[in-house]
């Protein structure tokens, strides 16, 4: 009853005076569409840190040989890390999932006539589960193979195109790396270059085999260890700690001779960049939906004024100040919120467009939509409400006598 | 043509009888401008009972609309008593007030007040949306006293597409609606020629015939001649108070 008459003489009112309220409400629209594309392209942005972070691992620790240190004085030869530590960390850590130790070295590989340098990494059988990698062709080695010494190797994805040869039918073939003949026996999928290196362009060998056969020693470059959850990191990390000090007989109190890294404490770090970053596009945006808001309020006190006459007729009917407010807050509000629609369609698009046009990562997140809707709608109550009021309280004579 | 001046013996503390409509107690209204204070009405007593057709004259300045508008609640009186249909009103607050003008009072202006973006009928209807009455009712005692004061035809058209008499009729149909105790109309005709000056009075006599209580401000003689009773005002004091034999 009333409500359906407010909501009729609001629409009536934007419709009446179409340009203005289209001019109007162009404030809101673009202050909104600013924001949703802003926070389109900073949660684009965010969205690409956390992938790239999901692909490293999220339960992933790198163990390093560091240096070793003699009363306070680093030494100059770099402890080695060895296949022993890995067994004891498999042994005795805390919390582990997988520990894969990695032993690689650069080295000739020759297949049919072609000869290229690449790396030749000795790991373990759960390698490629552990770093997300899947299988493209054939399989992975076994833990058997490992413990026969087997020559058996799983080349990387960009391998075949290094090469030059295709890929599937590489299976079953022999490939001589330091001239010992290996059968390789899969082929890894694509995983892309990750920034400084590529880690398709390497070739996997059972770790025994690698350690005894081609490179003659048990110096790892690393272990990587996978943690049970992500969130148990910290007493991994601990345990790994203990068990290698243990290991390596370091003295209480004495430095650790080697590292433990987070591989995703960097990228963590460039997540909370871009985060400062989509902050600060959409604080920018909020300012242009915040003058949109005052253009709504100076439109508003216009339509009071013009409309006095009819707000003196409607409260000698019988309107309450209640109802004259309700009356002028639901046309702000409308406004807004109209404009709020077609800002966030607008700023959709100009998401998908930057997206197809620059190239640039942009995500409009349903949570984004509707608070930017939400908030039009907050904008136009809080812009609308001053005028409202003031319409509410007109004194009904004097604004009957208003020419 | 002269009748008797209508007995006025209230005092404060007493409550009007029933068929009293409207009662004033000493009612004035001042207007400070400055330090200068314009009494623009004295005391007014006065009572107005059910299904009398009063009107109020005098010359400009005397205090007609000032009555009028606190008659009608749209303004609080400075000192004394007012009494509609046995509410003391005039120490109501602003919300009651705004019930009070949509379910006991009907107003017809000089210059129509209609809302000019709605249809006549929609503007009929206004006084029914903030009584809250459903759609359905709504439209049908709206219908009904459109077709009342002759304008079942001029449903659809806006005040604009309408003449200044059928205007008024709009204005007189929309007072109406919520069958109100009391209808006010200050210088309803002073818009209009004479000839629908004449067709909006019989308007009024025929709605006072059928049991309306009815006042009126006018000018004019000839306009007040319809109503059976005069209230005379000069400089915010009853001057003169008497029924009268309609003359045709
Ligand atoms: N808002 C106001 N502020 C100050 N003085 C006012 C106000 N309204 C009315 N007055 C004064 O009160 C007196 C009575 O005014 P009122 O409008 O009641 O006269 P009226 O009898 O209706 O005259 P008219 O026939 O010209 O309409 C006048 O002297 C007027 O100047
Ligand atoms: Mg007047």
């Amino acid at each position: 009853m009333l409500s359906g008459e407010i909501l009729q003489v609001a629409f009536q009112s934007i419709v009446a005076n179409k340009l203005r309220s289209f001019l109007t409400m162009l404030g809101i629209v673009i202050g909104v569409g600013a924001v949703i594309t802003m926070v389109a392209l900073g949660t684009g942005a965010q969205r690409a840190v956390e992938e790239q972070i999901q692909r490293l691992g999220t339960d992933l620790l790198s163990v390093y040989a560091g240096q070793s240190f003699r009363r306070g004085v680093a030494s100059q030869d770099r402890v080695s890390l060895t296949t022993d530590d890995a067994d004891a960390l498999r042994r005795d850590g805390y919390a582990l999932k997988a520990v894969v130790p990695e032993l690689s070295r650069n080295q000739q590989v020759k297949y049919g006539n072609r000869n290229i340098n690449v790396n030749v990494l000795a790991t373990t059988a759960d390698y490629p589960e552990v770093n997300n990698y899947d299988i493209e062709a054939g399989s992975m080695f076994t833990y058997g193979d490992d413990d026969s010494r087997r020559r058996v190797a799983v080349l990387g994805y960009g391998v075949p195109d290094m090469l030059e040869t295709n890929g599937a039918a590489m299976i079953g073939q022999q490939i001589s790396i330091r001239g010992i003949p290996f059968e390789i026996i899969g082929i890894l999928a694509e995983k892309g270059a990750q920034g400084f290196s590529n880690p398709d362009e390497q070739i996997l060998v059972p770790l025994k085999t690698g350690q005894f056969r081609v490179f003659g020693t048990d110096r790892l470059r690393s272990i990587n260890v996978q943690v049970l959850h992500p969130d148990s990191m910290n007493v991994a990390m601990i345990g790994i700690e203990r068990v290698l000090r243990r290991e390596h007989g370091i003295q209480p109190g004495a430095p650790n001779d080697f590292q433990i890294r987070n591989r995703t404490e960097f990228l963590s770090t460039a997540q909370e960049t871009t985060q400062t970053f989509t902050f600060l596009l959409a604080g920018i945006a909020a300012v242009s939906l915040l003058v949109g808001g005052i253009g709504i309020m100076n439109i508003m006190l216009v339509s009071v004024t013009e409309r006095t006459r009819e707000i003196g007729v409607r409260k000698a009917l019988g309107a309450t100040r209640s109802n004259i407010m309700l009356q002028f807050l639901v046309e702000a509000v409308t406004l807004c919120m109209l404009g709020g629609i077609v800002g966030i369609l607008a700023g959709a698009g100009g998401a998908v467009a930057l997206a197809k046009l620059q190239g640039w990562a942009t995500v409009v997140s349903p949570q984004a939509v509707v608070v930017a809707f939400v908030f039009s709608a907050v904008i136009g109550i809080f812009f609308g409400l001053w005028p409202a009021r003031r319409a509410s309280l007109l004194d009904p004579i004097e604004a009957l006598r208003h020419e | 043509m002269t009748g008797q001046p209508q007995a006025v013996d209230f005092r404060t503390g007493d409550i009007p009888t029933p068929d009293v409509i409207i009662l004033t107690h000493k009612l004035s209204r001042d207007y400070h401008l400055g330090s200068e204070v314009v009494r623009a009405l004295r005391d007014v007593s006065l009572q107005i009972r059910r299904n009398e057709f009063t009107a109020i004259m005098g010359p400009s300045g005397s205090g007609k609309s000032t009555l009028m508008n606190l008659l009608g609640c749209l303004d609080t009186p400075t000192g004394g008593e007012y009494w509609l249909n046995s509410q003391k009103v005039s120490e109501l607050d602003d919300d009651e007030l705004a019930r009070i003008r949509n379910k006991e009072i009907g107003f017809v202006f000089q210059t129509f007040n209609l809302l000019p973006r709605a249809t006549s009928l929609h503007n009929v209807e206004l006084p029914l949306i903030y009584a809250g009455v459903k759609a359905k009712a709504r439209h049908e005692r709206a219908v009904a006293v459109m077709e009342r004061v002759g304008l079942g035809d001029r449903m659809q058209h806006k005040p604009t597409e309408l003449s200044g008499g059928q205007r008024q009729r709009v204005a007189i149909a929309r007072a109406l609606v919520n069958n109100p105790s009391i209808l006010l109309a200050d210088e309803p005709t002073g818009n209009l020629d004479s000839h629908t000056s004449q067709e909006i009075m019989e308007v009024f006599e025929g709605l006072h015939e059928a049991g309306q209580t009815i006042v009126v401000i006018t000018h004019e003689r000839d306009i007040a001649a319809h109503a059976t009773r005069q209230i005379h005002l000069l400089d915010g004091l009853v001057e003169q108070d008497f029924t009268t034999e309609k003359t045709a």
